[in-house]
């Protein structure tokens, strides 16, 4: 049962074969029996959990249901919950429990899920390797001396380690497509603007996007359906046509054309991660895809153009930490500055500080036009890249991070180390694009490699069309690690 | 660009945080490789490019002039480190 799809689950709750309750004990139980070592869950509150899938089963014994009604929903810490502890992966937050549901929440809610509990992150999603929580380093369900990868780590083990059927995750350069890649499952970033902000922690707000996480590309389009509107409360949210994105899963693939970015195939991407994506484009192939070579020149600043957008917006939201209104305030201070410096600096963990000093820096009188405006400008550069590329081909797909898993502390003592993990998400998430990670298969040391799937604007069918017809065919995405 | 102590510590107080030296060391070197990673988009020429802001070409969208939202300031301050009759207590700022 911990492997079924969301239809499967659904189906057996719509012919009471099992209750939400049931089923909810059920997940609850494998939290108990695997948080303990992989610490992917930051909250698990059963009563809670209990008490939606008990609402759950009375809307299933009417008859109202929707495919998520009764299913347990781990959500990314980073979604505020009404009365759910909400710590964006921070100390500065470990008391703040939300007056208020975030929309994403919302939308569940309304559709009768259960919400599992909370899953750790990296501190304020930065993070490519879940090791900047404060609440502990997250392990991967493959190997637990390999990091699951960030910032949603918690949300990509829980699905991985099965201790949750599906998971909502964040991505603002990669976090939910890398961790998705290093834990084995599926995870989709849509177009920026599809999935609301609103009570969803800001970290750069012009990147920052809410996604699904699931083992399958159907699981993902099911939560999709759940997860995309608009959202009068976030001044980005998009106001388009409702769309169901299941609505292409069983397109044929002939005459698909997949793009492949030289840029993507040259140095810095690992044998056995070659390897893998080789043969999984092999396998598109054989589904009647054609392949061609496709150029994003400017593609390898992404990563330059990234660390300094996203800390300048970072620097401005999280000025909001203050320790007045909410959150933690230091212990022993001497007057109102002193209050803010402390607290900031007793609540915000390494990195955080890293990155607000970066984004300060960047954003400060006599550097602005010379970083800040100077990365806006490669940024076009960069979108306009992908322009060019989508009037020659409907899909891209490369590798979505340049190694398997790595081990634990391997890369955190190394900023920039750590950064260069996301080398191949973040120039979509600069460009606003939709983008995918699918497992292809396994690396070194036996740990997953996922393939990178990156469409145009609103391409999200298509692109899950294209990973479900892998999926038609291959069993990566059925495999789970023996825990 | 080369980064010192005093950089360090003077963005670390617009940013209100506070650092130790032997932070502000340890800061001062790892901010400094950051920087040299960064410096690698200046090689392109951007003469002729607009900045790109956001993601998406959109325009604020505007709302009608009304109250839309009520007083709940019982229940967001039932959160907050310390409060007094409704307000929230911070040091002593004017003397």
């Amino acid at each position: 049962m911990f492997n079924d799809s969301l239809k499967q689950l659904s189906k057996r709750l719509a012919d009471r074969k099992i209750s939400s309750v049931e089923l909810t004990t059920e997940f609850l139980e494998r939290i108990k029996q695997l948080n303990p070592q992989y610490n992917a869950f930051i909250t698990v509150d059963e009563e809670k959990a209990l008490a939606q899938a008990c609402s759950a089963d009375q809307k299933i014994a009417t008859g109202d249901t929707h495919p998520l009604t009764g299913i347990p929903v781990a959500q990314k810490d980073i979604f505020c919950a009404k009365g759910w502890l909400t710590t964006c992966g921070s100390k500065i937050l470990s008391n703040f429990v939300s007056p208020y549901d975030a929309g994403v929440i919302e939308r569940f809610n309304a559709v009768g899920a259960v919400n599992i509990g909370k899953t750790n992150m990296d501190e304020f999603a930065m993070g490519s390797s879940n090791e900047t929580s404060f609440y502990g380093p997250v392990r991967n369900p493959w190997d637990v001396a390999a990091v699951p990868g960030g910032s949603s780590g918690g949300s990509a083990c829980a699905v991985a380690a099965r201790m949750a059927p599906v998971a909502t995750g964040t991505d603002t350069g990669g976090s939910i497509r890398q961790p998705a890649a290093l834990c084995g499952i599926s995870g989709i970033k849509p177009t920026y603007g599809t999935v609301s902000r609103y009570g969803m922690i800001a970290f750069a707000s012009s990147l920052d996007q809410g996604g699904p996480m699931a083992k399958s590309a159907e699981d993902l389009a099911l939560m999709l359906n759940v997860m995309t509107g608009f959202d009068a409360r976030d001044s980005t949210s998009l106001q388009r046509e409702t769309e169901d994105y299941t609505r292409d899963l069983e397109k044929p693939l002939s005459g698909l054309r997949i793009g492949l970015p030289k840029e993507y195939f040259a140095e810095g991407m690992s044998s056995d991660v070659e390897k893998a994506v080789m043969q999984a484009l092999e396998e598109y192939r054989k589904l009647g895809a054609q392949t061609l070579e496709v150029s994003l020149p400017n593609s390898p600043l992404s990563i330059p153009v990234y660390y300094v957008l996203a800390p300048a917006e970072a620097s401005s939201n999280l000025s909001r930490y203050d320790g007045v209104r909410y959150g933690y305030r230091s212990k022993s201070y001497q007057d109102l500055g002193d209050m803010y410096r402390k607290s900031r600096a007793e609540g915000f963990g390494a990195e955080v500080k890293r990155r607000i000093l970066i984004g300060t820096y960047v954003l400060s009188h006599g550097y602005y036009d010379a970083y800040y405006i100077k990365a806006q400008k490669v940024r076009r550069l960069i979108a306009q890249d992908f322009k060019d590329v989508f009037t020659q081909c409907d899909v891209i797909m490369g590798p979505t991070a340049p190694t398997v898993a790595f081990d634990l502390g391997e890369k955190s003592s190394d900023p920039v180390q750590m950064y260069l993990s996301d080398i191949y998400t973040s120039a979509a998430s600069l460009a606003g694009l939709p983008g995918m990670s699918i497992p292809i298969g396994f690396g070194e040391k036996e740990r997953p490699v996922g393939l990178h799937i990156i469409g145009n604007y609103f391409a999200e069918a298509r692109m899950l069309n294209a990973a479900h017809q892998y999926q038609r065919v291959t069993d990566w995405h059925r495999k789970m690690p023996d825990l | 660009m080369t980064l010192s102590i005093h950089d360090v510590k003077q963005i670390a107080n617009l940013a209100y945080i506070k650092v130790s030296d032997d932070e502000a060391k340890s800061t001062l070197a790892q901010l400094s490789d950051i920087f040299k990673l960064i410096e690698t988009m200046q090689a392109i020429d951007t003469a002729q490019i607009e900045p790109m802001s956001h993601a998406q070409d959109v325009v604020q969208r505007l709302r009608d002039d009304q109250v839309t939202e009520s007083n709940q300031r019982e229940l967001y301050q039932s959160i907050a480190p310390q409060v007094e009759e409704g307000l929230y207590l911070v040091p002593k700022v004017i003397e």
